[in-house]
């Protein structure tokens, strides 16, 4: 008798379903007891559509070839020194945040999808969440892959696992990780694949990647195209999870609309360090911030929340003050880090004549009125050689984790915004109001932070002094302060030819 | 006679990593295994306790009551990282491919007797089960456990044990033309059969494990070193003998997989036992408890997948597992 053909749904559907079953040994509340507590209705698991329908046969084929491809690239870019070819080696300083700031974090979604994978009661959910978990492993171990060669020839990049942990810095990423892993796993999902990889990711993806390839980095921009339709996939299942939750109870959107509203806010002060990256770091930019928010925010992610307005869900509270903070927050980021530059693990430098009128133009609104005035005023310090980095540190944000720099876009973009809330007798910071909600809504989550900054004053960063907590770091003293003079510079030149005048100085 | 092609040679500032540099030194290049797998996940400096879990930071030690110095003392010997482990397994899927193409286009099952059939059936079909349960302790491993070899290495378990679920739902499916019939009357037996209730009973309490060290000995050392010996390895050369040749071919995957997780389950044993006196104490006591558990639980299907020989069979492969751990210093 001829086999009859099944067709690919049904063969998927077979291959996924119907293996799990309903305990009877042990309760199935005991055997998922996270699924439940955070509210979140989900009367039908089987209505979960699986958004691609991978088997492991045909994931293995073809992520090996992926595998294949990389790693020949990689070979290929360490055999002929491919790091001579990039724009300048101030670049770097982009490369340099991205090992120590987002590849940490692909390891926690890695580890953070691995417990949805385990625990979320739907078979088909669960398969989805274990791909994402492997894909986010992949992006973690081929990112320390690719960018091990530049750890042979530059500074910066050498510890990048001990610094997340500790450098002031990174525990604004490190803290946006962390706050999603330790919410149940309704939140971290939409934390992470929805508020994270569907709405911003092209935020985070697009400035780095387009960044690697406009700036020789071949290297980097072979990862991105090869991670590229990991996080097609991961986008579909943020969409597919959203409208899941929405469609299974009326009572789960007001849960749903607050994890938005919060996540989102989370996810975009996180990127706040990706504008500096964009329009500071790279040699040659391929799209300002505010170019990548109006396209990527403004247009893409209003038309989504459209087509979610059908489920009631609203645009992100706050999305109106992000817009008009677009024009701001690259330069106040950047500018925090110029005048801690002693204290980054990565090179800063002064934005060139050339690269100021990049920014004239891209932000004619803001940057010769308001920020232009201050990096000529330090030029003309560095210059005199009386400039000086800042003394003391920063305050820190309760919440987000980032200096008090953010101003007052909508009133007066001189003022700092500065927000405080009571809690328990203790005075909470805040860099908006935005952070504020989110510490007044849970505040017995964020009394917890770990913020560097009280962390040093308490003497549990290494020591009292700046070369401790640095040493503490493990950052060399190579690894910080300008471009111009550092090591870094100096081998550039030497690989560049002295005659050849290097973009940047 | 060689040919040398002159390429610009730039002397490294280093070779390796920090975090390499301090574990293995500095003087030669560290390789893809390590640089993927050492030292990724944080250790310290955590900043909110779990919604679920406030006893536990995010990643703790005191998850498991064993005890390391270095969690990074294992080392898998087989190197995976994900590049290397899906290369592997994508070769392997291509034989398994070409196998079950080769089993359906020639029509193999047809020659079959009847009986290895209703054997495979009754015996191999209600693994796919097992397989998911394995899936899921696993990525519960992965979940739970202390360090990114240990994620890494329980990552790439969990989706291998989902392959091996999909590739019995497919020979299930070869065997009915596609025919759903075989594989709702493996998850009844799954279910209901007597033969089945014990070891779904085990692998259920495995499901609610505290410690995520001791669902590793039950599920990667002890069910898995009894089952895969058993049924994809003795009770498959019985179906061979009785005509069911085309059986072997469709499991050749789960047999090579077998053979290579034994490398690192062997090692696994090896370095945590060394550690400590306690923490060979706390293996041997995981050991014989899941051993005798799970081999009471095994006998029934060993006597319906053998007969008269089930109970010895049985004995064999448990006394070949104890065997086997007590060389890695595991004794019971």
């Amino acid at each position: 008798m001829p086999a009859k053909k099944l067709n690919l749904r049904k063969r998927y559907e077979l291959l996924t379903r119907g293996m799990g079953w309903e305990t009877t040994y042990q309760k199935m509340d005991d055997v998922f007891p996270y699924d439940s507590f955070e509210g979140i209705k989900i009367t039908d698991w089987d209505k979960w559509e699986d958004p691609f329908r991978l088997t492991m046969d045909s994931y293995w084929k073809f992520q090996a070839e992926k595998e294949k491809k990389l790693y020949a690239v990689i070979d290929s870019f360490a055999q002929n020194n491919g790091q001579t070819n990039l724009a300048c080696a101030s670049y770097l300083s982009a490369i340099k945040l991205f090992i120590t700031g987002v590849t940490p974090l692909e390891y926690g979604a890695h580890r953070g999808f691995a417990h949805l994978g385990r625990h979320f009661r739907g078979d088909g959910a669960r398969i989805a969440c274990q791909m994402q978990a492997i894909d986010e492993l992949r992006h973690a171990q081929t990112q320390v892959h690719t960018i091990s060669h530049y750890n042979k020839h530059f500074s910066g990049l050498h510890d990048p696992f001990h610094q997340f942990d500790r450098v002031w810095y990174l525990s604004v990423p490190k803290s946006f990780v962390e706050d999603a892993m330790s919410s149940g796993p309704f939140e971290f999902i939409t934390s992470i694949s929805f508020a994270f990889e569907y709405v911003l990711t092209n935020l985070l993806f697009v400035p780095f990647m387009s960044g690697a390839a406009y700036n020789g980095d071949m290297a980097t921009v072979t990862f991105g195209f090869s991670a590229q339709s990991d996080e097609s996939r991961h986008m579909t299942l943020g969409l597919e999870i959203i409208k899941f939750m929405l469609e299974q109870h009326e009572d789960n959107l007001p849960i749903i609309q607050r994890w938005m509203d919060k996540h989102f806010w989370r996810a975009y002060r996180l990127l706040a360090l990706v504008a500096a990256m964009q329009d500071y770091m790279l040699t040659n930019s391929p799209m300002s911030w505010k170019e990548a928010w109006d396209v990527y925010f403004v247009e893409n992610g209003g038309a989504l929340f459209e087509d979610l307005s059908r489920y009631g869900l609203k645009m992100p509270k706050y999305h109106e003050l992000a817009t008009a903070e677009s024009d701001h927050i690259s330069h106040q980021v950047w500018s925090v880090f110029c005048s801690l530059g002693n204290a980054t693990g990565f090179h800063t430098f002064l934005p060139t004549e050339e690269k100021m009128d990049w920014l004239s133009e891209k932000y004619p609104d803001t940057f010769d009125k308001y920020y232009r005035p201050r990096f000529e005023y330090w030029a003309e310090q560095k210059k005199a050689g009386t400039f000086e980095y800042q003394k003391g540190l920063p305050q820190l944000c309760q919440v987000c984790q980032i200096p008090m720099v953010f101003t007052e876009v909508q009133t007066d973009p001189m003022q700092i915004s500065y927000r405080v809330t009571e809690h328990g007798g203790d005075k909470y910071h805040f860099c908006s109001d935005g952070c504020k909600d989110i510490f007044e809504f849970e505040p017995e989550k964020y009394v917890q932070a770990w913020l560097p900054v009280h962390q040093i004053y308490q003497g549990n960063c290494g020591g009292p002094t700046l070369p401790e907590v640095l040493d503490w770091y493990k950052f060399k003293p190579e690894d910080s302060g300008d471009y111009i003079g550092s090591k870094d510079y100096q081998r550039w030149q030497e690989w560049k030819g002295a005659d050849k005048k290097v973009k940047q100085a | 006679m060689s040919i040398e092609i002159s390429a610009k040679s730039i002397t490294p500032v280093r070779l390796a990593y920090g975090n390499l540099e301090r574990r293995f030194g500095d003087k030669k290049p560290a390789s893809r295994y390590q640089e993927a797998v050492y030292d990724i996940q944080p250790t310290t400096n955590f900043q909110y306790r779990p919604l679920w879990d406030k006893n536990h930071d995010i990643y703790d030690v005191s998850k498991t009551a064993i005890v390391m110095e270095d969690w990074y003392s294992f080392a898998d010997p087989r190197q995976y990282y994900y590049g290397s482990y899906t290369i592997a397994r994508a070769k392997q899927q291509e034989v398994a491919e070409h196998n079950f193409a080769f089993v359906d286009k020639r029509d193999l099952f047809d020659a079959v007797p009847e009986a290895v059939k209703q054997a495979v059936r009754n015996i191999l079909i209600p693994l796919r089960h097992v397989e998911w349960a394995a899936n899921m302790n696993n990525c519960q491993i992965t979940d739970e456990c202390y360090g990114s070899n240990f994620s890494s290495v329980g990552m790439f378990n969990a989706m291998d044990r989902l392959g091996m679920a999909q590739y019995v739902t497919r020979i299930g499916l070869l065997l009915d033309g596609n025919e759903e019939a075989t594989l709702d009357a493996a998850k009844q037996a799954w279910m209901e059969a007597p033969q089945w209730q014990g070891l779904r009973h085990a692998i259920e309490d495995m499901f609610v494990l505290d410690d995520w060290f001791e669902l590793m000995v039950a599920q990667n050392f002890v069910l898995d070193g009894l089952i895969f010996p058993l049924l994809y390895d003795r009770f498959e050369k019985k179906l061979t003998q009785e005509g069911g040749s085309t059986i072997a071919m469709l499991t050749e995957f789960m047999d090579d997989w077998y053979k290579e997780t034994v490398r690192w389950t062997n090692a696994l044993a090896k370095v945590t036992a060394k550690e400590s006196a306690e923490n060979q104490a706390l293996l041997s006591g995981w050991v014989a408890k899941w051993t005798d558990r799970l081999s009471v639980a095994l006998e029934p299907i060993a006597i319906e997948a053998f007969g008269d020989d089930g109970a010895n069979e049985l004995v064999e492969v448990k006394a070949e597992l104890l065997d086997r751990l007590a060389k890695q210093g595991v004794t019971v």
